[in-house]
């Protein structure tokens, strides 16, 4: 079995810097190893990349909502609109995997239109796979492969209310796609998923009354949550729809609008900060387990130690517990 | 003794046909010729992909397809050539030809008028029916609200101006070979009808008097499958059916429009590459389950070539499917008698049980909004998915027979298939080239203001929701050519992609394979540290997809991550996609029989990114020849029709896959 040793990682290093997609698709197959010593070239690899500048502020985006709702042609729409205006769009889409077989059918889903690979837009699926809970660790390390080469980078999730959570940890706006149809709003409570969300979106606005009465079921139910809070979010429900094109710079506005929001009011590092603790708490956890995790203190722990002022990226902090756990476990 | 109750007059043959065309106009005009004069008593055009979905043959995407699977037709001089010295007003033609129908129909149209032939004297068929197309077929191009508003133009144009035309003949025929089981064959069909009349109705051009006659120029294109006692059954149960339909749907009382009229073309899928010669009997079976029950006999049969699971084939291929028909109909007495199964009560039991089945399903498609409904939610996609995933496994398990497949395999060399030439026929890579020359010397011969113009007038008639016939039959005058047309429909309606319906597709595997299977892919996940991942890709323009959404649902189901977009990708598509997604293997399937050229394509590419690494395994109707060209090019593996067995097909692909790791 090869080792991508030090070189391996610096040549990916350098590839990523060159915005060679060869190179990016051979980071997002290194974070995805599970291999013990794959595990820490990865981790040196995401330190690396935390380290260096970026030429571009990176934004993420999360697309989540019901099989079905249009998600993936919304993205598609919202990429045309986009992609000759911005310096790259990646994309993380990700799958349920079969409970039985472990195995998943990936795809199908986001039908770029013809020459969108060429103009910057780059697109890897995912299994969610056998993680508990989800796919926090792993989309964590993809997305921040992908905001090292591309400004924006889209995360879609199919909606089944456990994923939302994680995904929100993830990204900077978190846009829900709403499908028009009597009862969504109340599947919608139910699921206890409204508070999450930075934007709702009810696609398909090409249905006519019953997109427009899903929109005003979703408004008043989001009124009867919203707090009345001066300078807090509240969170916008556009109509688009994906197939007539319409409604789309609205939604882009309505996120630029939210990205702003986000900077000024100190959400977006709060939220980052959690998306690095969440992530340092899923990966220690899976490797070394709740035992080990325990040696160091717990999630607590790691969690102070991530929120310390440091110089070092969360990457190498989880690198450095890794080993303060092994040696841990090791004088018992 | 009672007396034998004889017809007066024994009935007159069906329409006997054979499906054909390849390479040009011009060698496809002097093979119809030579079928109609050895007793052939219609034809039916096949084209090529290229003019099925609407390309010009010297544009990129049908590269390696022009003249492969039919006839290259691009402007009204293609079409004069292919019917030369064939007077129209004669003919029976069938065309093949569905997302580009109302443009074939039109340059048909105006090589008869060439001919000094008047539309209303011509008789025959355009296929025309785009929602099998999204099902199994693959060559749609526009979205399902434009194509059928596209079908029914051509509805409510011929049954005024080409009143024997044939406008559309809603297939049940790929459905099974989709893997269809007669109840979902039937269901999936009538539903198919339901959704285009409504449309017709729908249209304020229609008055109400004349659905009646639409209703009854509605024809169907069924499939007939080597279970001919059931396939008899389904034809009668289809029969009533439909009567039912148009009485009760559409108030119809007319018992000559009621009459369910239909043709068929017997199985492709069940005919075995192993012993093919096996192939030549169960054609005759299959012919005979559609041609035995008087009231419910096809109008008009095609019989495939028993070597057609090899490759293309030759004349004296097709004249065996002739003279098997000929046989059938004029050397036996199937034509002296009335209805045999009158009185039965096993056939007449087992048609109600059918009918009430297919009635269940049909009431459920109806009830999610009709077929353009089903298409787009996947649901019946996703059945037919799953009805072939269990035929497959049932003849992998050995529990559905194939004789020379699964049993009985022992043989003796055959002298039909040990000829050098591999017993196919060859297209010449020349037909490519000089079709390619043909076109380019018309349009710079042609008046280019007239045919700008008239696409003009395309357009515009879109725009205005005016039918699109006339403004068609115009254009083929005017020069236009089939790139053309279709890219003016493009830009207004839009490019569409169907649903492969594997995402939801449920798990049907199991048992021990499976499960050894799967414990051999979790052994390579733990060596490569993640899964492997495959993509599934069909490059080119082939839309036969079947194939590669059993290898796409199989490698779920022993474990593997897939990724499948779906048909008609370029080559580069594939390999951007490949790079993209961190692929350990690319699977490509053809059966076009382009697949030297694309293979080709694909290997220089994933060279030319540094991707030699991944490697490479192809399934089509490959002929051995070729076969050895593409191992040698740095193809791992090549399967064909004869590697049924799925499981086996997963255990190589481990095999590659934990080879190529690093």
């Amino acid at each position: 079995m090869s080792q991508p040793g030090r070189g391996a990682v610096s040549q990916i290093l350098e590839g990523l810097a060159a915005g060679d997609r060869t190179a990016v698709s051979e980071a997002l197959n290194l974070v995805d190893d599970r291999r013990p010593e794959q595990r820490e070239a990865a981790l040196e690899l995401l330190d690396a990349l935390a380290q260096r500048p970026t030429p571009h502020t990176p934004y993420r985006v999360g697309i989540t909502g019901a099989p079905g709702a249009g998600k993936s042609s919304l993205l598609n729409a919202v990429v045309e609109r986009l992609r000759d205006s911005v310096t790259g769009i990646g994309i993380i889409a990700v799958d349920p995997s079969s409970q039985r077989s472990g195995g998943a059918l990936l795809g199908d889903r986001m039908r770029l239109s013809g020459g969108a690979r060429e103009s910057g837009v780059f697109l890897r699926s995912m299994a969610a796979r056998d993680r508990l809970g989800g796919l926090a660790d792993a989309t964590q390390a993809s997305a921040a492969v992908l905001s090292s080469v591309f400004e924006w980078v889209f995360i879609e999730t199919v909606g089944i209310g456990q994923s939302e959570c994680e995904v929100a940890q993830l990204v900077d706006t978190l846009v829900f796609v709403a499908q028009p149809g009597a009862g969504d709003t109340l599947q919608f409570m139910k699921a206890g998923i409204l508070e999450l969300p930075d934007l709702f979106v009810v696609n398909k606005s090409d249905t006519g009354p019953v997109a427009e009465r899903t929109r005003s079921e979703l408004q008043a139910t989001l009124g009867l949550l919203g707090s009345a809070d001066e300078g807090e979010w509240q969170p916008p429900v556009l109509l688009t729809s994906a197939r007539d094109r319409q409604g789309i710079d609205a939604l882009l506005e309505a996120m630029a609008a939210h990205q702003k929001h986000a900077r000024q009011s100190g959400q977006l590092e709060d939220r980052r900060q959690n998306g690095r603790v969440n992530f340092a708490v899923e990966s220690l956890a899976r490797r070394y387990g709740e035992y080990g995790l325990a040696q160091i203190g717990g999630a607590q722990a790691v969690a102070q130690r991530l929120a310390a002022p440091s110089e070092r990226s969360a990457f190498a902090l989880v690198l450095e517990l890794g080993r303060e756990i092994e040696s841990a476990l090791t004088r018992r | 003794m009672p007396k034998t109750p004889h017809l007066e007059h024994p009935d007159r043959p069906w329409l006997i046909r054979t499906y054909s065309g390849h390479s040009s106009a011009q060698a496809s005009n002097a093979l119809y010729r030579r079928n109609l004069a050895s007793g052939q008593t219609g034809l039916s055009v096949a084209f090529d992909l290229p003019t099925q979905t609407g390309y010009d043959s010297d544009h990129a995407l049908a590269r390696g397809e022009v003249g492969k699977v039919g006839v290259p037709i691009c402007h009204i001089d293609d079409m004069a050539t292919l019917f030369d010295q064939i007077p129209l007003d004669q003919m029976n033609t069938s065309m093949t030809i569905n997302a580009t129908a109302a443009w074939l129909l039109a340059l048909y149209v105006a090589a008869a008028e060439r001919q000094g032939v008047r539309p209303d004297t011509l008789q025959g068929t355009t296929q025309n029916d785009i929602i099998k197309e999204y099902l199994s077929r693959g060559t749609y191009v526009f979205p399902p609200e434009a194509s059928i508003r596209m079908t029914s133009d051509i509805v409510a144009y011929t049954v005024e101006e080409i009143p024997k035309w044939n406008p559309i003949n809603i297939c049940s025929y790929h459905l099974q070979e989709a893997g269809a089981t007669p109840v979902q064959e039937i269901a999936f069909a009538m539903a198919n009808a339901v959704a285009v009349l409504d449309a017709v109705r729908a249209r304020e051009d229609v008055p109400e008097e004349t659905l009646g006659r639409v209703f009854g120029r509605i024809s169907f294109f069924l499939n007939a499958g080597i279970r001919f006692v059931e396939e008899t059954c389904k034809c009668r149960a289809m029969t009533a059916l439909w009567s039912e339909l148009g009485r009760e749907r559409y108030g119809i009382e007319d018992e000559r429009m009621l009459r369910f009229r239909y043709g068929v073309q017997v199985n492709s899928l069940g005919l075995s590459e192993a012993q093919p010669e096996n192939n030549i009997v169960r054609i005759a079976l299959e012919a005979l389950g559609v041609t035995l029950s008087r009231d419910a006999r096809t109008r008009s049969l095609q019989l495939p070539a028993w070597n057609e699971a090899l490759g293309l084939p030759r004349p004296w291929d097709q004249q065996l499917s002739l003279r098997t028909q000929q046989i059938l109909a004029y050397e036996t007495d199937l034509l002296e008698y009335p209805d045999l199964f009158e009185g039965s009560h096993v056939v007449e039991a087992h048609t109600e049980a059918l009918l009430q089945d297919a009635r269940t399903e049909l009431q459920k498609v109806l009830e999610m909004g009709g077929a353009v409904s089903a298409v787009e939610n996947a649901y019946m996609k996703q059945a037919l998915v799953e009805s072939h995933t269990l035929r497959i496994r049932a003849i992998e398990r050995g529990e559905q027979i194939v004789v020379g497949v699964n049993r009985f395999k022992e043989t003796t060399d055959s002298p039909l298939t040990a000829q050098s030439e591999g017993s196919i026929l060859k297209v010449d890579d020349s037909a490519e080239r000089e079709q390619v020359e043909r076109l380019q010397s018309f349009r710079s011969a042609r008046n280019s203001a007239d045919a700008e113009a008239a696409l003009q007038g395309i357009a515009d008639c879109l725009k205005n929701g005016d039918n699109i016939l006339p403004a068609s039959i115009r254009a083929a005058h005017a020069g236009v050519t089939t790139g053309e047309w279709a890219d003016t429909l493009r830009r207004l309606f839009g490019e569409y992609r169907a649903p492969t319906g594997v995402g939801a597709a449920r798990s049907i595997s199991a048992g021990e394979d499976t499960d050894g299977l799967r414990a051999r892919v979790e052994a390579l996940s733990e060596t490569l540290g993640r899964r492997p991942k495959i993509l599934v890709g069909k490059p080119g323009l082939d839309g036969h997809s079947n194939g590669a959404e059993q290898i796409a649902v199989k490698a779920r189901d022993v474990g593997m991550e897939v990724v499948y977009d779906g048909i008609r990708l370029t080559p580069e598509e594939i390999v951007q996609s490949a790079r993209d997604e961190g692929v350990h293997v690319i699977g490509l399937s053809i059966l076009s029989g382009s697949h030297g050229v694309l293979v080709r394509d694909v290997l220089e590419r994933l060279n030319k990114e540094g991707l030699q690494g991944i490697p490479v395994i192809v399934g089509g109707i490959i002929p051995d020849d070729d076969a050895a060209a593409l191992r040698a090019a740095g193809v791992k593996r090549i399967y064909t029709p004869k590697d049924f067995d799925l499981s086996r097909i997963m255990g190589d692909i481990v095999d590659i896959v934990g080879e190529a790791a690093p």
